[in-house]
């Protein structure tokens, strides 16, 4: 074995986090249990910097370790969103979970663990590294969701959680064996250079199917959804916020990376799979969405609904035409919906209650009067998540759809659009509550809380006027991906 | 700066400094709020007037041009560009005519949130400016869907009993067309490289199969604002549940964004297509004539009535428009106008009324006239205007619509005018007969009612009648030398219909 510097340089935001995080364990035991701020604010500044310096890689393509991991444009792309979910994440729970009195420093130490795992996912080249990196990411969240033990729908959201991330994890790896089987390798290239080599192996394409369902699990695509509203109603709030966006773009990151780098031969058969599961995902999950009274089984529906638009972009990876184009509107529109998604989820944590109060929709009613600020971000959130202008929302499906549209699958931009309008009637129902019912609602007031809604209401505004610079890192973050 | 002094950018933007004014003003202050809105829209109205004055209508292309690229990576070519053309200049002046006179119409009838009202209705006025002066279809989608939204929100919160009901039927019916529009445009952004509309009209060639579907994505979402027959049921439930203000705009301009739709895109961009749809277009456009009159004579509500008297003379619009002669597009755009004047009108008259009495019900109202003569009076010519009697403006158009369908080789049957032609004279039944039950005859229960509350009906204050004057002024003034208002379109309409494939 010879590492090199540049080994270590490829994992450098990685190794960074988990230092960071492993460190902030030990030092959390000497900081006084009435001054868990401190804990919060060391893990935010842990996330900032390691952001900083993953942005300071841009550009840089390089593979490490045997080609196990890689740094190219892509991964530098999505660890910057992983690490500013973490960030906001971060800002999203520290007033919560002091509020709901479920306050400890483990809380942010895992969260950080968490993300390390994500960002490892989205430079793994080698079916075993994402093998550990779904681990990596996915214990500290099962840990997360309980976190509000005693309450028993926490420790439901949890148990259910990490069974059924097992199972999913079991796929994974089941899949990688029989890719192993059908081809020696484990590692992306080695993969796709013995796939090419003609003929078709029928043990390959199920290794590669089971593969996309343990990955469907973590995305939440139907139907391997069944989780998802238990889990997102049960978790805590904060915690829900973050699975939602960081557990979706390390899943989606890696289907991408490992499907684009090993299964491109399987195209053939992989796009009507991937047809049928975007199809299946925007239709039930909006569907369903529509009979929610929860605010937090309607968002977790809605986030399923949105695992199908992003799916739609995965459709035609086999295509060179099209693929760049259409794997970048999908990076674009998990951004869109990172900012929009934790926005919404700070708009529920500062009405939500003691005991699991004030999570009705019919609670939201005259939020519009009582607190117009948070009732017009939320508005924004509404907006972008249909698709409406002047978002980040309309943006991002506009992107998407183009991308559809330009492979020819006119068929699935239809559903597509078609949702989009179903979906229209659900979230405005929130912006009815909150404007044309009169209710006395009452939200906290947490500076953090605050500026996170603030801040990602601002952005889903003002960036989709002024979209340009994020197409064009979009665009180029996937360029070197094939 | 330069960008933001482009007149046109100027014009569509400028309500915009008037809602970050009202933004800091406290809820409290409603006068200061409204009379902020208020200068707001008239400066705004100032500024269309300076538009036309530097327009040059003999030139048949766009001018004033704002053009700047805004989105140009990864194939994408998506620029800001404004522009106006004699087919939208009349549009543009008649919605920053109507926004500060609807503004007018809300002092004493908005009470509750005045602030918000009128944040909603100045964002109102840039997404309605922004539909007209649009030349790129991503801008032009952006303004368009953006409509939505405060339109939803004046209906929704201000509204009537049925407020919700109705804020979303408009909502998801008016979305489910745009959807559609939507996959078109990224077609044509793929099949042009660019979404400039003159760009594309000039690059044309699309294959006819194709071009067919997507004339049909565009119909879908201009034809259900229009609304054309038999996709209206979203437009009784909408006006009657708007407040008035919210009315007048919806009837003055939501509804022209359809017709002018098909103007400014349908026909330019798909031409062969739109010939084929012609006589199809016809058939539909004659039937909402019939249908809306004969619904509007068996209303109970007034309002209701104006409603569904939309969908008729909608239906001449669409009719002149398909037939594809300078007659035919000249008056469709004129009576355009006309549609947003006399109907505004109405809609302004019958809120006043109701204001003071609380019911839109035609039964309780009779003998009107005697009590408040002077909006009787006002109302008798608007009523005239509307159904078209000669020397008023609604004739003009109408006439001009039918000379032109009956001369159509685009719809090819002159059954269509005939049948039409039959509209007017319905138009005259209905609105005669709403005029005659509320302010003829003897006095209607309703008089004794409102004066046991204490005070008896008044007769329209200056306020109002300072209201409704600019709009009976237009009335008149194009009723009797409408000269002017087609010289300013004609040479644009010329020059569409040489683009048109006429057999």
């Amino acid at each position: 074995m010879n590492l090199t510097p540049q080994d270590y340089q490829v994992l450098t935001p990685y190794i960074l986090l988990t230092t960071w995080a492993s460190v902030l364990l030990l030092v959390d035991l000497f900081i006084p249990k009435e001054r868990k701020s401190l804990t919060a604010l060391l893990a935010a500044l842990g996330l900032a910097v390691t952001l900083g310096f993953t942005l300071s890689q841009i550009g840089i393509e390089q593979t490490g370790f045997y080609s196990m991991v890689v740094l190219d444009g892509f991964s530098t792309f999505v660890n910057a969103l992983l690490l500013l979910s973490g960030i906001l994440g971060v800002a999203l729970a520290h007033g919560y979970i002091k509020r709901m009195g479920i306050e400890r420093g483990e809380y942010y130490t895992l969260l950080l663990f968490s993300v390390s795992g994500m960002m490892l996912m989205a430079q793994a080249t080698d079916l075993i590294v994402v093998f550990i990196a779904l681990e990596l990411l996915s214990i500290p969240l099962y840990v997360l969701a309980a976190f509000a033990r005693p309450q028993i729908s926490s420790e439901e959201a949890g148990m259910k959680y990490f069974l059924l991330g097992a199972f999913a994890t079991g796929f994974v790896v089941y899949g990688t064996a029989l890719v192993f089987g059908a081809t020696g390798s484990t590692n992306l290239y080695a993969i796709l250079a013995s796939a090419s080599n003609g003929t078709s192996n029928l043990l390959l394409t199920i290794g590669a199917a089971l593969v996309l369902v343990g990955f469907g699990f973590k995305v939440a695509a139907v139907p391997f959804h069944m989780w998802t509203p238990d889990v997102y109603q049960g978790a805590p709030t904060a915690v829900t916020a973050f699975m939602a966006s960081g557990a979706k773009i390390a899943g989606f990151a890696a289907l991408l990376r490992v499907f684009a780098t090993a299964f491109p031969t399987l195209a053939v058969d992989m796009t009507d799979i991937l047809w049928a599961l975007a199809a299946l995902t925007m239709i039930l999950g909006n569907l369903i969405a529509i009979s929610q009274t929860d605010i937090k089984r309607m968002l977790a529906y809605s986030s399923i609904a949105h695992a199908g638009y992003i799916l739609m972009a995965f459709v035609p990876y086999g295509d060179p035409a099209v693929r760049d184009v259409s794997i970048a509107a999908g990076l674009f529109y998990l951004v869109a919906y990172a900012f929009t998604n934790f926005g919404a989820w700070g708009v529920v944590i500062a009405l939500e209650k003691k005991e699991e109060k004030g999570l009705a929709i019919a609670d939201y009613a005259g939020l519009g009067r009582k607190h117009p600020a948070l009732a017009a971000a939320m508005t924004v959130f509404m907006l972008s998540l249909v698709g409406l202008p002047p978002t980040l929302g309309l943006v991002g499906k506009f992107y998407l759809f183009r991308a559809v549209i330009a492979a020819g699958f006119t068929g699935l931009a239809i559903i597509g659009v078609l949702t989009s309008l179903i979906s229209a009637y659900y979230y405005l129902r929130v912006v009815v509550t909150m404007y044309m019912k009169d209710g006395e609602p009452s939200a906290e007031r947490e500076t953090w809380l605050g500026l996170t809604t603030a801040l990602t209401a601002i952005i889903t505004v003002v960036v989709s006027l002024v979209p340009q610079s994020l197409f064009a890192w979009a665009s180029e973050a996937v360029l070197k991906l094939f | 700066m330069e960008f933001l002094l482009q007149p046109l950018t100027l014009l569509t933007f400028f309500p915009l400094l008037g809602v970050l004014v009202i933004l800091f003003i406290n809820a409290e202050a409603k006068n200061i709020i409204r009379w902020v809105a208020l200068v707001t829209s008239l400066i705004t109205f100032g500024i269309s007037l300076w538009v036309l004055t530097m327009f040059d209508a003999s030139n048949v292309n766009l001018q004033l041009v704002a053009r700047y690229n805004w989105i140009t990576v990864a194939g994408w070519n998506i620029q800001y560009f404004l522009g106006i053309d004699g087919l939208s200049i009349l549009l543009v002046l008649l919605t920053a005519f109507l926004t500060p006179i609807s503004i007018l119409s809300t002092w004493t009838a908005i009470e509750e949130r005045v602030k918000d009202f009128m944040i909603f209705f100045l964002l109102l006025e840039v997404g309605m400016t922004g539909v007209f002066l649009a030349q790129d279809l991503f801008l032009f989608y952006i303004f368009w869907e953006f409509t939505l939204v405060p339109m939803y929100f004046l209906i929704g919160i201000w509204g009537g009993p049925r407020r919700i009901y109705a804020a979303i039927k408009f909502f998801l019916y008016t979305m489910a067309g745009s959807i559609l529009m939507l996959l078109a445009i990224l077609w044509l952004g793929i099949y042009g490289g660019t979404f400039s509309v003159p760009d594309l009209v000039a690059l044309g060639g699309i294959p006819a199969d194709i071009q067919w579907w997507l004339f049909l994505a565009f119909t879908a979402a201009f034809a259900i604002k229009v609304p054309m027959w038999p996709l209206h049921s979203w437009l009784p439930d909408a006006h009657v549940e708007a407040p008035t203000a919210g009315s007048v705009i919806l009837a003055g301009v939501l509804l022209k964004m359809g017709t002018y739709g098909f103007v400014r895109f349908n026909l330019p961009l798909f031409p062969e297509a739109a010939v084929r749809a012609a006589p199809w277009i016809a058939l539909f456009a004659t039937i909402g004539i019939i249908y809306g009159a004969m619904v509007s004579y068996a209303q109970k509500d007034v309002k209701k009535l104006v409603a569904y008297s939309s969908v008729s003379h909608l239906g001449f619009v669409m009719l002149g428009l398909f037939a594809m002669n300078p007659q035919g597009i000249a008056g469709a755009i004129l009576q355009m106008i006309n549609h947003g004047l006399s109907t505004g009108a109405l809609f302004l008259l019958v809120g006043m009324i109701y204001e003071q009495t609380h019911t839109r019900e035609i039964k309780v109202y009779g003998g009107l006239w005697k009590i408040t003569p002077v909006f009787g009076s006002i109302m008798l010519i608007v009523s005239l205007s509307s159904m078209g009697l000669p020397g008023l403006n609604g004739f003009v158009g109408e006439f001009t619509i039918l000379l032109g369908a009956f001369g159509s080789q685009a719809i090819g049957n002159t059954a269509y005018a005939i049948v039409s032609a039959l509209g007017v004279i319905m138009a005259a039944v209905y609105i005669l007969y709403m005029f005659q039950k509320m302010f003829l005859g003897p006095q209607g229960e309703i008089v004794d009612e409102v004066k046991q509350h204490g005070h008896a009906l008044r007769d329209l204050n200056w306020r109002e009648i300072v209201t409704i004057v600019p709009l009976l002024l237009f009335i008149f003034w194009i009723g009797l030398y409408p000269k002017p208002f087609f010289a300013l379109m004609a040479p644009a309409v010329e020059h569409l219909v040489g683009m048109l494939p006429i057999p």
